[in-house]
């Protein structure tokens, strides 16, 4: 019989699409995972953001993954609520991001500065500046802003806080 | 109930895709590449939240049909997104007045759906109202800068002003479905949110040294499925692919 943990971890195994240094279980998409047998699972997922493109392919990477693992019927459901936050990012994720060259989400969504739209100062992920500012609200993909230090002179990834 | 639900649902749907096909217009096609990548991304995340609203609408309806069977196999007399989405973007000035004024009002109305007690409702709203806050800032900063930037850019916002005041005020409209659906606890009371929504209109019109033109009659009709003739080209151009090739997979 698998256990909970084993699931857990197996999951852990897959990739985000379009952040690869994390796992989707870090990035917090997984809610929940039901089974009463080996042969049949359900996972409860969420989307980071609700256009993103990349939510089709974590579904079927989970299915692959599962049914490589014995299981027979996997059932994926999306539910909406409660809303992904930023929040659940892990401090390891946090790190691995800003290895991976992308500033993790400064702030928690429960600051007031995050409320208000005056967000603190973003530090570089290269050169660990913190004389950065925004270029737009928007950057290469839904989850993240784009910045650009002014001290190594480099545009950034910001993972903005929602 | 389920009737109104279903009908109260493919209204917000459809006024989240057809806004979101207009502002895909503009891909590839931006002033610059950071405000080609932020309308991108804004209409990405409205098309998302279109689809979540259509895939409840579809299952509330219970016929067997997809949120692509929605989307794709409806005519514009059974479309009922709100008309200031269906008008053309003009230039990036206008674009960006119209959405200002749309994201006002989403922002205020997803924050109170979230506490709707339709549960399916309730969660694509808390998750919208995030990404609202995002838009927002995002229009209300732009016409701040257009306003108070050149003569040029302060004259083609006051004109797109102008072109698009006549269609906010039906976004407040509602009929016998919100009625119904307000008393259930499930839909918002649009009747509430209008005096802060015209308070924080005018304070960033004031403030782009804009002035709101007086007068002007209000354009009504998509609460009804009756449109102008832009709906018509909008789904010609959406649905003309799946139509031809129905069974098509991608």
């Amino acid at each position: 019989m698998q256990t909970k943990e084993n699931i857990y971890s197996l999951l852990s195994e897959i990739p985000d699409p379009e952040i690869p240094v994390i796992s989707i279980v870090e990035l917090g998409v997984i809610r929940d995972v039901k089974f009463s047998d080996n042969k049949t699972i359900e996972v409860t997922i969420t989307p980071t953001y609700s256009g993103c493109p990349a939510m089709k392919q974590m579904e079927d990477d989970v299915r692959k993954k599962l049914l490589e693992n014995g299981f027979e019927t996997v059932k994926i459901n999306l539910v909406y609520n409660p809303a992904w936050t930023t929040d659940w990012l892990s401090e390891e994720a946090k790190l691995k991001l800003q290895k991976y060259g992308i500033a993790p989400p400064e702030e928690s969504t429960s600051d007031k500065s995050f409320l208000t739209g005056k967000t603190k100062s973003i530090t570089c992920p290269r050169c660990k500046s913190t004389k950065t500012r925004l270029v737009s609200q928007f950057g290469s993909t839904a989850c993240k802003a784009l910045y650009k230090c002014d001290d190594c002179l480099e545009a950034f990834d910001y993972f903005k806080c929602i | 109930m389920k009737d109104e639900l279903f009908n109260y649902t493919l209204r917000l749907g459809d006024t989240s895709v057809i806004l979101a096909q207009r502002l895909s217009e503009w891909t590839g096609h931006g002033p610059f590449l950071e405000e080609d990548l932020a309308l991108t991304n804004i209409a990405l995340d409205i098309f998302g939240r279109g689809k979540a609203l259509l895939e409840y609408a579809a299952k509330t309806e219970g016929k067997g049909r997809t949120e692509d069977d929605l989307a794709f196999f409806r005519n514009d007399r059974e479309y009922f997104n709100a008309l200031i989405t269906e008008q053309p973007n003009g230039d990036y000035a206008k674009t960006i007045i119209r959405q200002a004024l749309i994201d006002c009002f989403d922002l205020a109305f997803y924050t109170e759906l979230a506490k709707s007690k339709d549960e399916t409702l309730a969660g694509i709203a808390a998750k919208s109202m995030k990404e609202i806050t995002y838009h927002k800032r995002h229009s209300f900063s732009w016409v701040n800068r257009f306003g108070n930037g050149t003569e040029e850019s302060f004259n083609r916002l006051q004109k797109g002003l102008n072109e698009i005041w006549p269609y906010a005020g039906e976004l407040f409209e509602m009929n016998e479905v919100d009625a119904l659906l307000i008393k259930e606890g499930v839909a918002v009371d649009l009747s509430t949110l209008k005096a802060n929504w015209e308070k924080e209109i005018s304070q960033l019109l004031a403030k782009a040294n804009l002035v709101a033109p007086e007068g002007t009659y209000v354009q009504t009709g998509s609460r009804k499925g009756l449109h102008g003739e832009h709906l018509s080209y909008i789904l010609a151009e959406m649905q003309s692919l799946p139509r031809m090739h129905p069974t098509a997979k991608w």
